[in-house]
């Protein structure tokens, strides 16, 4: 898998048009900012579809939440399409709670993210 | 797990997360970023900006802010009974006021907001002051703000006021410390002077003497500084030199400058000077150490010979040799009434006698080696241009310098002689 980050503390790699980007144990200020960094650079290198898969994440602190609403600021502003993929149950429960979810797709694979985004593609 | 736990968890671990974030004192403007990073994702709010009030200027300053536009950046003015108003509301703040205040914030701020990113007001309260505002968008699920998360928000907001103010009272009291400093340097400047006039007023009634104090001051310096002394100390030895003699001023004027050697009841009038000057030098608080017994023991001898109080050896204050030495030196270099300045190989030859019962071996020593260094170009020549307006070819008294180290063992006998 080619990894696309210029940033070698966070993994990222592109499949087609969309950019897939791996959030780490812990998403707190120091990783959330990386994700954040990293999503911009893929709308700002034309990207329109960004897959954050948490398959590593256990947990997401309030400033990580608070980023990840920046990201869908960003991703909005650039009329892109973002998808959280592999979210465990109950980060997948907080984002619900917190009203992420009415901005963002959360699916339980990164295939099915890539399937979405194909679908959504005319 | 049910929500109302999990929203619960999620506060009480933002809250958690924010006593370390309030905790870092090195990076005001990290702290605050990062406190309202956790402030809005306990919550989700989509933006928002948390900004500083000036009591002085009756300005809000934005000190951080995400997803507002740059217009936010920028000052706001604020009256002080709207301050006062927002003050008083801090703790029964309901949501509805949280709502009102917004409007009517940005309302009166069309420049800086726009009537759809402001949604609530927070004011940030620190001993019934205001400290600050934090203006928050909408929830990222689009509903309402309830009264639980004002007071989640509010709970969290307290905390950033009180990071605030403990910021605003540390830079306070750096000021404070810093205008201290200055006045400390400005006093001791002011001491300095005042002590160069004494010095210079004690010469002017010794007509035979000019400049001796200030030379004496210097001579000890240099001792001092050779001897390893600390800055403070080398400074407090020089002031010593520049006093010693105060006592002089109360000696009658016919005494000191006698044109003859001194009769027995003028060498009497005379020997007053040291304790005299102790009198004098005692009521001031000088900012260094010892300055009024170096002045009173500066003709004390090692052998329990000299005077006022005939104290031997390490009775002795150190600063109090030094003294000895430097004035013996300036004493013997220069000419007197009644007797013209001595050959420097004699004065030498004077410290080789004397040293162990009049002088300490230390301070001769040290006396010696700064001289050596000066003369080799090791070192600032100090005792070299206050010498070289009397005396032609120095550097000729080099084996004699070195032979006196030799006799004393760069002041190794120092302990035997002292006790």
């Amino acid at each position: 898998m080619p990894d696309v980050s210029q940033d070698s503390s966070i993994q990222a790699r592109c499949v087609g048009d969309a950019a897939i980007i791996y959030a780490s144990d812990y998403l707190n200020k120091l990783s959330g900012e990386r994700i954040e960094r990293e999503c911009k650079r893929q709308l700002e290198s034309g990207r329109r579809a960004l897959i954050i898969n948490f398959r590593d994440t256990e947990l997401v602190n309030s400033i990580g939440v608070s980023i990840l609403v920046g990201v869908i600021d960003a991703v909005e502003q650039n009329t892109a399409q973002l998808i959280f993929a592999d979210v465990n149950n109950h980060t997948a429960e907080l984002f619900q709670m917190l009203g992420l979810t009415r901005h963002v797709s959360v699916v339980a694979s990164e295939d099915e993210a890539l399937l979405l985004v194909s679908e959504a593609r005319p | 797990m049910e929500t109302t736990n999990q929203r619960l968890l999620h506060t009480f671990a933002a809250l958690a997360d924010l006593g370390e974030e309030i905790a870092n004192t090195s990076d005001f403007e990290e702290m605050l970023r990062s406190s309202f990073h956790l402030l809005l994702g306990s919550v989700a709010i989509r933006r928002g900006a948390v900004a500083q009030y000036d009591r002085q200027l009756d300005r809000l300053r934005i000190v951080t802010s995400r997803g507002l536009e740059p217009a936010a950046d920028t000052d706001i003015v604020m009256a002080r009974d709207y301050a006062r108003a927002l003050a008083t509301l801090g703790s029964s703040l309901t949501i509805s006021d949280a709502h009102s205040e917004a409007t009517r914030f940005v309302t009166e701020n069309p420049k800086h907001f726009r009537s759809a990113e402001i949604q609530i007001l927070l004011p940030l309260v620190v001993h019934e002051r205001l400290i600050g505002v934090v203006l928050l968008g909408e929830k990222a699920s689009g509903e309402r703000f309830t009264e639980e998360d004002l007071a989640t928000l509010s709970a969290l907001a307290r905390h950033i006021a009180v990071g605030i103010n403990s910021h605003h009272l540390l830079g306070e009291v750096k000021r404070k410390a810093e205008e201290n400093q200055r006045l400390y340097v400005g006093l001791r400047k002011i001491y300095k002077e005042t002590v160069h006039a004494f010095a210079a007023a004690i010469d002017i009634k010794d007509r035979y003497t000019q400049g001796h104090s200030v030379r004496v001051g210097k001579y000890s310096e240099v001792i001092a500084r050779e001897m390893g002394w600390s800055d403070d100390e080398v400074e407090g030895i020089t002031i010593a030199g520049y006093l010693h003699d105060i006592g002089k001023l109360i000696v009658d004027l016919s005494v000191i400058n006698s044109p003859e050697r001194f009769s027995a009841k003028e060498s009497k009038e005379m020997s007053r000077h040291p304790s005299a000057g102790y009198e004098i030098l005692s009521p001031i608080s000088h900012p260094y150490a010892d300055i009024p017994l170096m002045a009173r023991y500066h003709h004390e001898r090692l052998d329990g010979n000299g005077y006022p109080d005939g104290l031997k050896g390490d009775q002795i204050p150190a600063g109090a040799k030094i003294v000895t030495l430097a004035d013996s030196f300036d004493a013997m270099t220069t000419d007197r009434p009644y007797r013209k300045k001595l050959p420097l190989a004699d004065v030498l030859e004077d410290f080789r006698v004397n040293t162990g019962t009049q002088f300490d071996p230390q301070v001769v020593c040290a006396f010696c080696r700064a001289f050596l260094k000066e003369i080799e170009g090791k070192k600032e020549r100090r005792l070299l241009s206050l010498l070289n307006r009397n005396y032609d070819n120095v550097e000729n008294v080099t084996p004699l310098l070195n032979q006196l180290l030799a006799d004393f063992d760069g002041g190794a006998m120092a302990a035997s002689v002292n006790n």
